[in-house]
């Protein structure tokens, strides 16, 4: 067993680890705080970016060659705060380079700045994400149900509704 | 499911030069159960807004109750004309989190499986797309070759579709001793019957005239919209997961990626059909190269022992006995995986907590971030290139719902 190895959970250890990486060293140029938190594990490196600079960040790695994304999607972390962590999967076709943005999103505020403005692509994930955990994304363009009926109440993929719904 | 109030623009009645037309969710060119909300100033399409929903059962919210074994079954569930290949990104993605190593067999099985799938999923799109342009006859003709590959299938995993027979850890069960000559006559068989298509379609005025310069979606556009797969190498970008960033030993296997630049319906079409041509040799060099050995990981506390052992060792039955009933732990963290499906990128991220059931499964399907493209192909066009349009992003409702 044991395919990729090491894994490495603390932010300046990853940047020290990787500091050629063409990620990293775009963002730590933007702003030497842009990263939050890094963490390399199974041969995939997430990088935790602050709420508010997630355009900027995705601008950035965008310019630095990483130019397809690929999936935006949520994970509910109730009850622990902050509760939604928000996954950007971006890819680069011409690095065959994978990176994945995680930004953290409190319960009481449950929003974060849309990246339509970056990627297009989004538009369907964050209308996804917004329907199924309620979290908004400012400056979406048509944030609207996209699986659920329109008036349907509540977010089935929150921890905290039931697998098999309200009775 | 959006009324048509809440259509994303405005409609702008000053002019009353436009209608609004439902297509779907029931017209049989949507493929299932799509709903395209078309805005049209006389046979001119002005502004389309898919609505999508219909088939959604919440499959990311019952994996989060099942344990890691039991979403197999639900993955078939989701792009239902290729269901192995969600098998497959799943178990490679549980794999990925386990740090789990699996026997060359297994996983040359697992290539062979996913390219047959892709035959199969690549007939299916032929056959409804040539049928939504008007040519009936070639439905039958793939249809005939599918159903040999759904009884390969069959005698394989004892199901024609929803096989769930890729697990976490390898393979269901061997193979039967007839399947690999079967599968050998079968795909000496298919390149003749690739022509027998080509015959019919691609030489056809009729289908050329209704194909080429329609749908037209440029590389910008196509990655900028997230489009993967064959839409988006139709439009010039030279990207194949399988090449690129292989998984499943497919960097043992030789064999080409057709790019084309013609960006419309017709170049997806050709490419569609060189890329079935592709898949039958990566399928016979899987069958001509297959090594020997175990088709399941040696891993007892995950993989289910073979029915014999139990039979004769306690552990193997206690180790069953606990798999069923307690599942087994996967230690925490969060992987993406990601293959190249008949469709495009399917990826899986699955998070996990420790436990014996995912934290989390969100499956990316291609079809879904290719929907979106839909609009750049058929703004200024007629309704039929609508049609057109459709069949060559080749949609699946069941994975874009999920």
């Amino acid at each position: 067993m044991g395919l990729v190895t090491e894994t490495q959970e603390n932010r300046d250890a990853v940047l020290a680890a990787h500091a050629d990486h063409r990620a990293i060293a775009a963002l730590t140029q933007l702003s030497p705080g842009a990263i939050q938190n890094a963490k390399y594990d199974r041969g995939e490196l997430t990088l935790t970016i602050a709420r508010e600079s997630i355009i900027a960040a995705c601008r950035t790695v965008q310019a630095a060659g990483y130019n397809f994304l690929v999936d935006v999607t949520c994970v509910d972390w109730y009850p622990n705060q902050p509760r939604f962590q928000i996954s950007y999967h971006i890819l680069s076709h011409s690095l065959h380079q994978r990176i994945r943005f995680a930004v953290l999103v409190e319960e009481g505020d449950p929003s974060v700045d849309s990246i339509t403005g970056v990627w297009p692509a989004a538009n369907f994930y964050e209308r996804e994400v917004f329907d199924l955990f309620g979290v908004r994304f400012g400056g979406h363009p048509n944030l609207r149900r996209i699986m659920m009926p329109e008036d349907y109440q509540g977010n089935p993929l929150r921890k905290d509704f039931p697998v098999e719904g309200y009775r | 499911m959006g009324n048509l109030m809440t259509a994303p623009i405005a409609v702008d009645s000053s002019e009353d030069r436009t209608m609004i037309l439902n297509m779907g969710p029931q017209h049989p060119s949507t493929h299932g159960v799509l709903r395209l909300v078309l805005e049209i100033d006389g046979e001119v399409v002005v502004r389309v807004s898919p609505d999508i929903g219909f088939l959604h059962t919440g499959i990311e919210k019952t994996c989060e109750a099942k344990f890691y074994q039991q979403v197999v079954p639900l993955t078939d569930r989701l792009d239902y004309c290729s269901p192995m290949h969600n098998n497959l990104c799943y178990c490679l993605a549980v794999e990925k989190l386990l740090q789990l190593e699996i026997p060359e067999r297994a996983q040359w099985m697992r290539v062979l499986l996913a390219e047959l799938t892709r035959l199969n999923s690549h007939l299916i799109w032929l056959g409804t797309h040539a049928m939504d342009i008007g040519a009936l006859t070639v439905f039958l003709y793939c249809f005939r070759e599918r159903e040999q590959i759904l009884r390969l299938f069959d005698d394989l995993a004892g199901q024609r579709m929803m096989m769930s027979y890729i697990r976490i850890g390898g393979l269901a069960l061997e193979p039967p001793l007839d399947f690999f000559p079967r599968v050998r006559a079968f795909l000496k068989t298919m390149p003749e019957k690739i022509d027998e298509y080509e015959n019919l379609l691609t030489g056809n005025p009729i289908f050329i005239n209704r194909l080429k310069g329609v749908g037209l979606l440029s590389k910008e556009d196509a990655i900028s919209l997230g489009v993967t797969g064959p839409p988006l190498r139709a439009s010039g970008v030279d990207w194949d997961l399988r090449r690129d960033m292989p998984y499943s030993s497919y960097e043992k296997f030789q064999f080409k990626v057709p790019v084309s630049t013609g960006c419309d319906v017709w170049s997806r079409y050709v490419l569609r059909v060189q890329e079935m041509r592709e898949s039958v040799k990566i399928a016979t060099q899987a069958v001509d190269g297959m090594p020997g050995g175990p088709i399941k990981a040696d891993a007892p506390k995950i993989v289910l022992p073979d029915r014999e052992v139990m039979k004769t060792q306690m552990e193997a039955l206690i180790h069953h006995f606990k798999i069923v009933t307690e599942g087994f732990g996967v230690p925490a963290g969060e992987v993406y995986q990601a293959i190249e499906s008949s469709r495009g990128e399917m990826g899986y991220y699955v998070v996990s907590d420790g436990t014996a059931k995912p934290y989390r499964v969100h499956m990316r399907n291609p079809t879904f971030a290719t929907l979106q493209s839909i609009e750049k192909m058929c703004v200024g066009r007629l309704i039929a290139d609508v049609v057109a349009a459709i069949g060559s992003i080749d949609i699946v409702l069941g994975e874009i719902d999920r």
